[in-house]
């Protein structure tokens, strides 16, 4: 118990002592939080539109305020001729249209089908729909505001209005209450900060006591495999608990990120994917002698599967059936889906518990696995 | 405790269809400075490191101070200090920090390390530099250090593996003057070398060519039997035949059917 003092101490010395990378891996969740939250959005505002309107009436004016008063559109012109539309499309002044017919209070009235174009640019496919949907649902609104007896009409309009976008009663969305992207990527990104030190950090600490040759020096003397893996993990264990812990408080007071379920499960279940990331570091630098190479391992072996297959950025469903297969033996996968459900959801081990085992299984059988790596190094 | 410390019988070590160490057979006697001389890959850090315990032998047998090196590797471990060529240092760590990492990994008591660090530190005269990191110190002051760290917890055989490789002349004679009080205080030493001058500061030494002991004895007498001036002239007579044909005995190919007078020519 001594000896392991010893070696946490050490430890301990030389994470202080090498401030640069103290410095990172203190600095990297916080910086990451920032750059995700405002860089990565997936909700749309300030969407630069523009409105045809050759016969502005009682209607059009409506609507233009209403999509004025959104919060997510940003008037920027209002032309006459669907021509004019060409230029502001061209030079990005214009990410979307909106384009009145003349005479369109008047059909409304009439219950003539009252045509409205939307017109997007989808240079950025899912920007595009989704400043789609945005329009067709503040058209939406405004169509609920109106009197009664012209929902029919325009509802029998709907069948013939297939040239032009007509105004459909049934078009719905369902939004994201807070349509806030942030509350989605936190998760993602504490598995994603986990990763780093677990996995990349203590990958990188093992292979440099092989390159120094201390390493020998440690299995040459009485410690314990388990001694020497407890020594040398153990600091990172808390350093990522840390971040974990900084990452949630800033996702708390910069992006007001809830917390729904219980703190305590959520940093169980932390340390559990800890636990899986720091025996994937230990396996990565059992089969890598130098520092380069297993930082190599540990971004190719374990950063790009939690980024890019965990679901945390691109969702799962939205993958090919092999991927999403893959994705199965991703660790981030299961942690960014429990950490959801505790933050966003709420729910605790009742509906958890599937995730949780498998966690828990993984690092079972990767904790194994690299102890096990650890001494056939002395075969 | 016998006067045996290290006592190895047929010891030998494969890497695939490669022996590394062929049926190697020594004793070291208790107190002695034992030399194990070779090329570069000659075998003698991989038998080395079948006697401590980081490399699993192959066949034969072997005792490290009495204990059997398959079944008490544990105890093995308690009894013997280890310098690798690398000094094995935390070079962010003080030198102070360092013996006191390796004096608690070895179960020492506060008091010990604590006697034992002012007593090394003065005896090496590193005490104006116990609190600056290792990388801070020159090789030569690095290594002494090292040595005294592998000695901290007074071991009864150290082994040291090629403990002077890059070391200037005059810090490898001081180096050598420790080895010497280590001996005297009772420790037996088996240290690597492929320096032949260091091969004349040993009590006895082993040629090891291509994985075999090619002589073993004192240094006089092995001058003596075979008729050579200098223990160098001795060690490229024994390297020369196979040397040519082994730049690099890492890929070499067995050939066991190559006949004796052959491998002369």
């Amino acid at each position: 118990m001594k000896a392991l003092k010893g070696l946490l101490r050490k430890e301990g010395y030389h994470i202080l002592r090498d401030r640069r990378t103290l410095v990172v891996l203190l600095a990297l969740p916080v910086v990451q939080v920032v750059l995700f939250g405002f860089a990565i959005r997936t909700d749309v505002n300030d969407v630069r539109l523009a409105i045809v309107d050759p016969a502005p009436d009682r209607a059009t004016i409506e609507l233009r305020n209403r999509f004025a008063s959104s919060g997510v559109f940003r008037t920027v012109a209002v032309v006459s001729r669907t021509a004019d539309l060409d230029p502001l499309f061209e030079t990005g002044a214009a990410q979307q249209a909106v384009v009145f017919e003349a005479g369109f209070a008047n059909d409304l009235g009439s219950g003539e089908p009252a045509h409205i174009l939307i017109i997007s640019d989808t240079t950025e496919p899912n920007t595009g729909s989704l400043v789609q949907a945005y329009a067709l649902a503040v058209i939406d609104g405004y169509q609920r505001g109106l009197p009664r007896r012209s929902a029919p009409a325009m509802r029998s309009a709907e069948a013939g209005a297939n040239a032009g976008v007509a105004i459909v009663p049934d078009v719905r969305m369902r939004f994201n209450p807070t349509r806030e992207s942030s509350n989605l990527f936190v998760p993602g990104l504490m598995a994603f900060v986990l990763t780093i030190i677990s996995s990349l950090m203590t990958a990188i600490s093992l292979t440099r006591e092989k390159e120094t040759g201390t390493m020998e020096a440690l299995l040459v003397s009485p410690l314990r495999p388990w001694e020497i893996i407890v020594g040398k993990v153990a600091p990172y264990l808390v350093i990522g608990f840390i971040s974990v812990i900084a990452v949630l408080v800033e996702a708390r007071l910069v992006f007001r990120v809830p917390l729904r379920g219980s703190v305590a499960l959520l940093l169980f279940e932390g340390g559990l994917y800890i636990l899986v990331s720091l025996s994937l570091g230990i396996l990565i630098s059992a089969r890598t002698s130098s520092q380069r190479v297993a930082m190599m391992g540990a971004l190719l072996g374990t950063m790009l599967p939690n980024v890019l297959l965990s679901g945390f950025i691109f969702p799962v469903e939205s993958m090919p059936a092999a991927l999403r297969i893959v994705s199965y033996a991703v660790p981030g996968r299961w942690f960014v889906l429990i950490a959801r459900g505790i933050m966003l959801k709420g729910v605790g081990l009742e509906y958890l518990w599937l995730e949780t085992l498998i966690l828990a299984g993984m690092a079972g059988v990767l904790l194994a696995a690299s102890t096990r790596s650890f001494k056939e190094r002395l075969e | 405790m016998s006067d045996v410390a290290i006592a190895a019988k047929d010891l030998t070590r494969t890497f695939g269809s490669f022996t590394a160490v062929d049926h190697i057979s020594f004793e070291v006697r208790t107190g002695e400075v034992f030399g194990f001389l070779g090329a570069n890959g000659a075998g003698k850090t991989t038998a080395m490191r079948m006697l401590i315990g980081l490399l699993a032998p192959s066949g034969g047998t072997a005792r490290v101070a009495g204990h059997d090196v398959y079944t008490e590797s544990e105890a093995i471990k308690r009894s013997i200090g280890y310098m690798s060529q690398r000094f094995s240092l935390y070079e962010d760590l003080t030198p102070r920090e360092n013996i006191r990492l390796y004096g608690g990994i070895y179960g020492l008591t506060r008091q010990q390390i604590r006697e034992r660090t002012e007593r090394m530190l003065a005896r090496l005269g590193l005490a104006g530099v116990a609190d600056e990191q290792v990388h801070s110190l020159p090789l030569g002051w690095r290594q002494k250090l090292a040595f005294s760290v592998a000695l901290v917890h007074e071991p009864r055989i150290v082994f040291l593996d090629e403990p002077t490789s890059g070391v200037d002349p005059i810090t490898r004679r001081q180096f050598w003057e420790l080895i010497y009080e280590a001996a005297s205080a009772g420790t037996t030493v088996l240290v690597t070398t492929h320096y032949m001058d260091e091969a004349e500061y040993c009590d006895r030494i082993s040629i090891m060519v291509a994985g075999r002991i090619g002589a073993i004895g004192t240094p006089a007498d092995l001058k003596k039997q075979f008729g050579v001036d200098s223990i160098d002239e001795l060690f490229v007579r024994l390297a020369r035949p196979t040397a040519d044909r082994i730049p690099n005995p890492e890929s070499r190919i067995p050939d066991p059917g190559a006949a004796p007078s052959e491998r002369r020519q």
